[in-house]
């Protein structure tokens, strides 16, 4: 028999708003435990949790970049369940009324494209971690999490493969990127995905038994833990037994899922109507301003770039595979740098540089104005290529002063003609039986002479100067 | 001049003239806690160190005093989170927690030249009708000594009415200030919800909970009010508004005013004394100019079982976090974490407290949460609607605040199902986020304070402080002190 995969994604994203949903503490990634609530996220008695305008403002932007359907009157829940990284048993989420549903994603994959429904897209807060310490046996809370803004998006089980999951999720991650609504850092928790999945035979409507996994740490763990799953499903079903509807745990060291609870074991969390926070009314005017400040997000830049600057496919793909690396090449530009000489400079030297160190685009120190300054002098003359180059790696690191660099280390480029000219004359009556060669068809020689001239300016020459000016001389004689 | 038998506004006006130091108000108040609280167990904590340092250093600023309440002793619930001072909502549970934070309502105190001399004896987390579920053991009324001053702010009630200072804070849910303020012939008051900060205020029932004055009258009532309203901008339900001018409102004309009566509220199960106290109330308001209407309110039936379904069910969920990790008491001996759990609430709460838990968890569970939480919010509308309407007829409604009397002490625990439907005149004040205000208005053949309650309309403040004031121009009951206190 012949089966089909049938998958559909819960993604949580952290939004990477200043402070927390309900207080305002910060919400930087990691600090010494404990060190980033107050009594409000600590869940103390008698607190009370006030909305973050922010967190609601980038929950209804990515709602509108998934094509929402944006709730009008919205409202939170409590979810009840005893942990002790919730201190106050309870978590602030939304199940009656969502902030939005009923959206849309287009994916591409080789296999083709596809639209992805958006079931609902709600806000909660994060909760704490509870870190476990094997030497003294002992279980520590740190509270700093509780209260990071969250965003659950839920997708319609429209996925059949794994390949068509993780282009949703890439497309996920660059939009809320594009947005500036998430970093989307997976391996800092910043996304985190749970796939629901099942197994039907293909040409069937109805759903089989699912499962959920959690603990999926990278696309590539994502991937691998869908086809795992799925033949574990098939296998169960082709030897006459039942998938149990469970929570299943992905193990990346072992390449398989186990079960964690089932259905039986689910909780009751005994949602309510939060009554300490008032339903959320939004008006047209409010909806309105959002939308027309929405951002160009990735698809449209690369249309806009192929058809303004004339940049081909290839570049432009690369330019907008990351929202801060589109807006560095767009700030290039605007500063006067030629588009195509930017895309080159951005492709070659900046992403090898970004690689070199493991870096994200949006953590460059390098800004804008200072590689726009470094295209200009090449385009000046004042530096050749291979100088700027250098002096790109030596202030990569600190945005360091291009001019100022250039002058303390002496590497602008020697337009005097007259200084090339002694050079060039230098060189060619130093090496008289290149000059032979050269004369005698050696097309060779030249560049060997070049070479000469370049070395004895410091390879601060240009090029095409000492070029026109060794033919000259060649030619004079 | 004897200084306990002064109002709030009295004593403030004293120590404004420079007649009485603040140090000799909060010394005679402490005296006056050390004379009888021994007997009437109304103050879980007194702060008498901080109370005379505060004095004198409220004595220092007296020439910048704004309030009429600037350096008046006072006394705080023990559900009000007050900064470095334990707060324990008379449960076991909380043990000695000290929050790092005060309450809204502290700190607006603090402004108006409060001064604290500790905290108050109280229902388990505000949970009873006759302050005896309390931790630390029941507070007695001080007109009778064998009977219960009504709860749940029962130290508050009696505290005022025994003189052990002159005014408190207390916390209205489903009718707990107004209820002991009438079980101790007290003036209590609970606001239009949302018109003072619950940030601060351990929650009972979230959507119900406002704090509220318990005072000697009406005036300081409002008094007090005034120090206490306005937007806070920790507390998302709390409103805007025009806050501040209850105590210039207070000129005791009513004329015109429409008094409505629910001939629903008159009924069975109401005590006779308590029936002909009330129907007095409009004799003397009809007297100053008002105009006594009778109307129906026919939703009574269903106000106890609406209030004790919601009402548990966010108990539930807010009392959740009480769970031994992270303050408070934790049980000594437990294997693992649900065990820590399990012993820390079973041995931490005390059993009024748990059987609201338990019923809150049942009404939100799975299976049961349409018939029980959805249908009591559909009722709760229809209660709100049903005031609207009464609002469209009249400007406040006179009823009873309880169906009898103080009971004896261990009368009420004992049938908590009959202990639930004595709170059916107050709790849908509170279901439609009303206020409501309860006075004295006369006693019983055993000598007994006997309350009325004035509902408003949404910041309906002003008038039915303005009525209750009007009445006590013309009655003496809210001026009598209890025999067994010094006050008599």
């Amino acid at each position: 028999m012949t089966w089909e995969t049938v998958i559909g994604l819960e993604t949580h994203v952290e939004l990477a708003t200043r402070t927390k949903i309900f207080c305002s503490c910060t919400t930087a990634f990691g600090g010494e435990p404990n060190t980033h609530c107050c009594p409000v996220c600590m869940g103390m008695p008698g607190t009370l949790p006030v909305l973050n305008k922010k967190v609601l403002e980038f929950a209804v932007k990515a709602g509108l970049a998934l094509n929402c359907h944006i709730t009008r009157y919205s409202k939170f829940d409590r979810k009840n369940y005893f942990y002790p990284d919730l201190p106050k048993a309870y978590q602030i989420s939304q199940l009656y009324l969502p902030i939005a549903r009923d959206g849309a994603v287009s994916i591409h994959t080789p296999a083709g494209d596809k639209t992805v429904r958006i079931h609902e897209l709600h806000m909660e807060e994060d909760a704490g971690k509870l870190v476990h310490d094997p030497w003294l046996d002992q279980t520590r809370a740190d509270y700093n999490r509780c209260g990071v803004p969250l965003i659950e998006i839920v997708t319609e089980p429209d996925f059949r493969t794994a390949e068509e999951t993780v282009a949703y999720l890439e497309k996920l991650k660059e939009t809320l990127q594009y947005l500036g609504v998430s970093d989307c850092k997976m391996q800092e928790g910043s996304l985190r995905c749970d796939v629901n999945l099942s197994v039907r035979p293909l040409g069937s409507s109805e759903l089989g038994t699912r499962t959920e996994m959690k603990n999926l740490n990278s696309f590539k763990a994502i991937a691998r833990a869908i086809g795992y799953e799925a033949r574990r499903q098939i296998e169960l079903i082709e030897e006459g037994k039942q998938v149990v509807q469970e929570t299943r745990r992905w193990d990346e060291n072992k390449d398989a899922t186990y079960a964690m609870r089932s259905k039986e074991n689910a909780q009751d969390y005994r949602y309510f109507p939060e009554p300490d926070i008032p339903p959320i009314e939004l008006s047209e005017e409010y909806l309105e301003g959002l939308r027309a400040a929405q951002p160009e997000l990735a698809g449209e830049k690369r249309a806009r770039y192929q058809r303004e600057y004339g940049l081909p496919e290839y570049d432009c793909q690369m330019i907008t595979s990351d929202g801060a690396l589109a807006r560095f090449f767009e700030e290039l530009v605007e500063l006067g740098a030629p588009p195509k000489q930017g895309a080159n400079w951005i492709m070659g030297e900046v992403l090898g540089a970004l690689a070199q160190r493991a870096m994200e685009p949006r953590d460059m120190k390098l800004t804008a104005p200072t590689l726009a300054r470094l295209i200009a002098r090449v385009g000046e003359g004042r530096l050749n290529r291979n100088t700027a180059v250098k002096v790109f790696e030596a202030i990569f690191d600190t945005d360091g002063d291009v001019d100022a660099y250039v002058k303390e280390h002496g590497l602008e480029q020697v337009s005097d003609g007259g200084l090339v000219r002694e050079a060039c004359a230098g060189v060619l009556e130093a090496n008289p039986q290149s000059v032979a060669d050269y004369r005698g068809g050696r097309e060779k020689a030249f560049g060997f002479l070049v070479g000469q001239v370049m070395r004895e300016l410091k390879g601060r020459a240009n090029p095409q100067t000492v070029n026109s000016t060794l033919k000259e001389l060649l030619g004079k004689d | 001049m004897e200084l306990t038998k002064l109002t709030a506004l009295e004593l403030g006006g004293a120590i404004k003239k420079g007649q009485v130091s603040v140090k000799e108000a909060a010394q005679a108040a402490l005296d006056q806690i050390a004379a009888q609280n021994g007997a009437l167990n109304a103050f879980i904590t007194v702060t008498g160190e901080q109370a005379l340092d505060r004095a004198e250093q409220l004595q220092d600023g007296l020439k910048d005093a704004q309030s009429p309440l600037y350096g008046v002793p006072m006394a705080l619930k023990d559900n009000i989170c007050t900064r470095g001072v334990k707060t324990s909502c008379a449960s076991k549970i909380l043990g000695d927690f000290a929050p790092p934070y005060d309450a809204a309502v502290v700190d607006r105190l603090t402004a108006a030249g409060g001064l604290s001399l500790g905290k108050l004896n109280m229902d388990e987390f505000a949970m009873g009708s006759t302050s005896e579920t309390s931790f630390y053991g029941p507070v007695r009324n001080p007109w009778d000594r064998s009977r219960v001053p009504g709860g749940s702010s029962g130290g508050a009630a009696a505290a005022v009415a025994a003189g052990l200072g002159w005014y408190a804070i207390g916390s209205d849910t489903g009718g707990s200030i107004r209820q002991p303020a009438s079980y101790c012939g007290v003036t209590g008051m609970k606001p239009t919800y949302g018109t003072v900060s619950r940030y601060g205020l351990i929650a009972y029932a979230s959507s119900l909970d406002q704090i509220g004055p318990l005072c000697r009258d009406a005036a300081d009532c409002a008094a007090v009010l005034d120090a206490l309203q306005g937007r806070d901008p920790r507390d998302g339900t709390s409103l805007d508004g025009q806050y501040g001018h209850l105590l210039e409102e207070l000129t005791g004309d009513i004329r015109g005013m429409k008094v409505g009566l629910p001939v629903d509220c008159c009924g069975d199960g109401l005590d006779g004394q308590v029936r002909d106290a009330v129907l007095k109330v409009s004799d003397v308001l009809k007297g100053r100019g008002a105009e006594v209407i009778e109307l129906s309110f026919p939703v009574m039936e269903y106000v106890v079982p609406a209030y004790y379904i919601i009402a548990a069910a966010e108990a539930s969920s807010n009392l959740s976090r009480f769970d031994g990790v992270k303050y408070g008491w934790r049980a000594e001996q437990y294997d693992g974490l649900a065990d820590l759990y399990r012993k820390t609430r079973t041995q931490g709460f005390g059993a009024e407290v748990k059987r609201r838990i338990l019923l809150g968890t049942f009404v939100l569970s799975s299976g049961y949460y349409d018939a029980y939480y959805k249908k009591a919010l559909q009722v709760k509308a229809v209660i709100k609607d049903a005031f609207d309407r009464a609002f469209e007829r009249c400007d406040l409604l006179l009823t009873p605040v309880a169906p009898a009397t103080a009971p004896k002490l261990g009368e009420s625990l004992s049938d908590p199902l009959q202990m639930y439907l004595s709170d059916v005149y107050t709790v849908s004040v509170n279901l439609a986020g009303l206020p409501g205000l309860s006075m004295p208005c006369g006693f019983d053949s055993g000598g007994l304070p006997i309350g009325a309650q004035l509902i408003g309309p949404h910041f309906g403040e002003g008038k039915l402080l303005n009525a209750a004031h009007a009445f006590q121009l013309d009655t003496d009951f809210h001026k009598r002190m209890p025999k067994g206190g010094e006050r008599a």
